[in-house]
């Protein structure tokens, strides 16, 4: 067989220089990620991680929205620096529900992965409506509109129908449900049960008043509920300081 | 030219045509190109042999690179090379650095902390670090707070006590302060004789007739004000209510309102208003017993303490 003529063959074929192309560049993806897959320590056991309430997946759509990942960063990484600022590194577990997830890749701004209960809900929504009231040598934008704008939460169970999809296990029926409150206990279990989804977020949103204004439901109330829970829901003094260093 | 002639003479090429006489040399790589994807190539053998690497089945291969650390039960581990093991080894080797400063803290009582002028130092910049990570945002980078929403850490006042045991404990436990909206149960005369009484306490100017009628009101169970702020006053710290005979003031923005009639609509504001976003989150899950210590001193010396 002619090593040239087969060169040629590849050139002037662009259909198939395209496939081969692709095939080329996939093997460093398919190498390093396929395996994750097939490995069982790659998600950490954990107790405690479960998806978002109503509220608070409301609240992570604002984000989202607002594109707040464009400057904060929800990965604390292994190292001696991060630890001391933000706390215990963040676990495959933790973003297991996240879709998508919010890692990020910059920090204009603190990684949040763990800002949940750091500070008050006064703080927050303070902090968000003015950021330089707060922190004097903020860079961050206002967010004034979250605080006056009524929060839609007409299609609140279609959006935990459409997480429901790609794997969340938020409960349409009684056996999803009764395998909820096996899996997460039964108080967690009832916030993802999907047909009571409007009647949860406004339960939460009066009981837990994050904007501290109780006339209504406002984006505040949500995203507040959101970053409140962030990085909060493994108790790590359960664990001993090296208990997830097997999974790497 | 000649070098082409050359190069046509000694280089082949690729031996395909285009155009009928459009040909490719066939040059070969440079030498040195070539040994350094060889020694690439080994390279990445080695790493493999040493880190991390190859999957299989549900598991992987370690790699030979050990990396030693004592975990938080105190036993000393071998694992192969991660960044999460790596992490451990660096942290005890920090702690094994700041062990000698730590071991005095919690060793040291807090006035023998003050009074040591090396232990001083530490918590100096120690407490500055802990301070702008954690106490900041809220109480700003000098601790001098922010009226309406952060108390001053740098004044005399307290609201839950500023000797070291009082300021532990809100550091550890966190705070909440409350205070009823009172607008739901007086009028609108009633609460400005109470504006009017509580400024005449900490001298502002205000309506004589006014402030003793509030002065009543204060001490009656009508309004009921003397339960938390004291018959004098000043305040009691087991509840965070606050001294208003001080001109010392967090939720009523008195400083920077203009004229007696902007001060008194200030506190007007407060009483009728209430108040229910003066929380403090707690620490002890957040921070170590020593960095809470640390942050007690560092914050009793902001104010100078009680």
């Amino acid at each position: 067989m002619n090593l040239n003529f087969k060169h040629e063959w590849i050139e002037t074929n662009i259909g198939l220089m395209a496939v081969l192309t692709m095939l080329a560049i996939s093997v460093g993806g398919l190498v390093e990620i396929a395996p994750l897959f097939f490995i069982d320590k790659t998600v950490e056991k954990v107790e405690g991680v479960r998806p978002y309430t109503p509220l608070e997946q409301r609240g992570r759509d604002i984000y989202i929205r607002e594109g707040c990942y464009t400057c904060h960063s929800q990965m604390i990484r292994p190292f001696r620096d991060e630890k001391l600022r933000y706390g215990h590194y963040s676990l495959a577990a933790e973003s297991q529900y996240d879709h998508p997830f919010q890692w990020g890749s910059k920090r204009t701004g603190p990684d949040l992965a763990r800002v949940g209960g750091k500070y008050s809900n006064q703080w927050q929504v303070q902090h968000l409506v003015a950021p330089r009231s707060m922190v004097p040598e903020s860079v961050m934008p206002n967010y004034p509109w979250l605080l006056t704008t009524k929060l839609d939460i007409s299609d609140t169970a279609a959006r935990m129908k459409a997480l429901r999809k790609v794997g969340v296990p938020y409960s349409l029926t009684q056996a999803e449900l009764d395998a909820n409150i096996e899996k997460f206990g039964e108080t967690v279990a009832k916030q993802l049960h999907i047909p009571d989804a409007q009647k949860n977020l406004v339960e939460q949103a009066n009981f837990g008043n994050y904007d501290g204004d109780r006339s209504g439901i406002s984006e505040m109330d949500a995203l507040v509920a959101y970053l409140q829970v962030l990085g909060t829901m493994v108790d790590f003094s359960k664990y001993a300081d090296d208990a997830f260093v097997g999974n790497r | 030219m000649s070098e082409q002639k050359l190069q046509s003479q000694t280089v082949q090429t690729t031996g395909h045509a285009w155009d009928g006489d459009l040909q490719e040399y066939n040059n070969p790589l440079p030498v040195w190109w070539v040994y350094t994807f060889y020694a690439t190539v080994i390279f990445s053998i080695v790493y493999w042999v040493i880190y991390p690497s190859w999957p299989i089945g549900k598991d992987w291969i370690g790699g030979m690179s050990k990396i030693t650390y004592v975990n938080s039960e105190g036993e000393t581990k071998t694992h192969s090379w991660n960044t999460r093991a790596l992490l451990l080894q660096d942290l005890n080797k920090a702690a094994a650095e700041q062990k000698p400063y730590f071991d005095k803290v919690s060793g040291m009582s807090y006035a023998q902390i003050a009074q040591d002028p090396e232990m001083n130092a530490f918590i100096l910049s120690a407490g500055r670090a802990l301070f702008a990570d954690n106490c900041a945002p809220c109480h700003q980078a000098g601790g001098q707070g922010v009226v309406g929403f952060f108390p001053n850490l740098t004044d005399d006042d307290w609201l839950y006590g500023g000797s070291y045991d009082e300021i532990h404990q809100t550091l550890m436990i966190g705070r909440r302060g409350y205070m009823p909206a009172f607008g739901e149960v007086l009028n609108g005369d009633q609460i400005d004789q109470l504006a009017n009484y509580v400024a005449k306490l900490s001298g502002s100017g205000h309506d004589a007739a006014k402030a003793a009628a509030g002065d009543a009101l204060f001490h009656s169970e009508t309004a009921a004000c003397f339960y938390c702020h004291g018959d004098d006053a000043k305040g009691r710290k087991d509840l965070g209510a606050p001294n208003l005979t001080d001109n010392i003031w967090l939720w009523a923005d008195v400083p920077g309102a203009s004229g007696d009639e902007g001060k008194i609509a200030a506190i007007r504001g407060v009483i009728a208003g209430g108040l229910n976003k003066g929380v403090m989150p707690a620490w002890a899950g957040r921070l170590s017993p020593e960095q809470i210590k640390v942050l007690t001193v560092y914050v009793h010396e902001l104010g100078g303490g009680q």
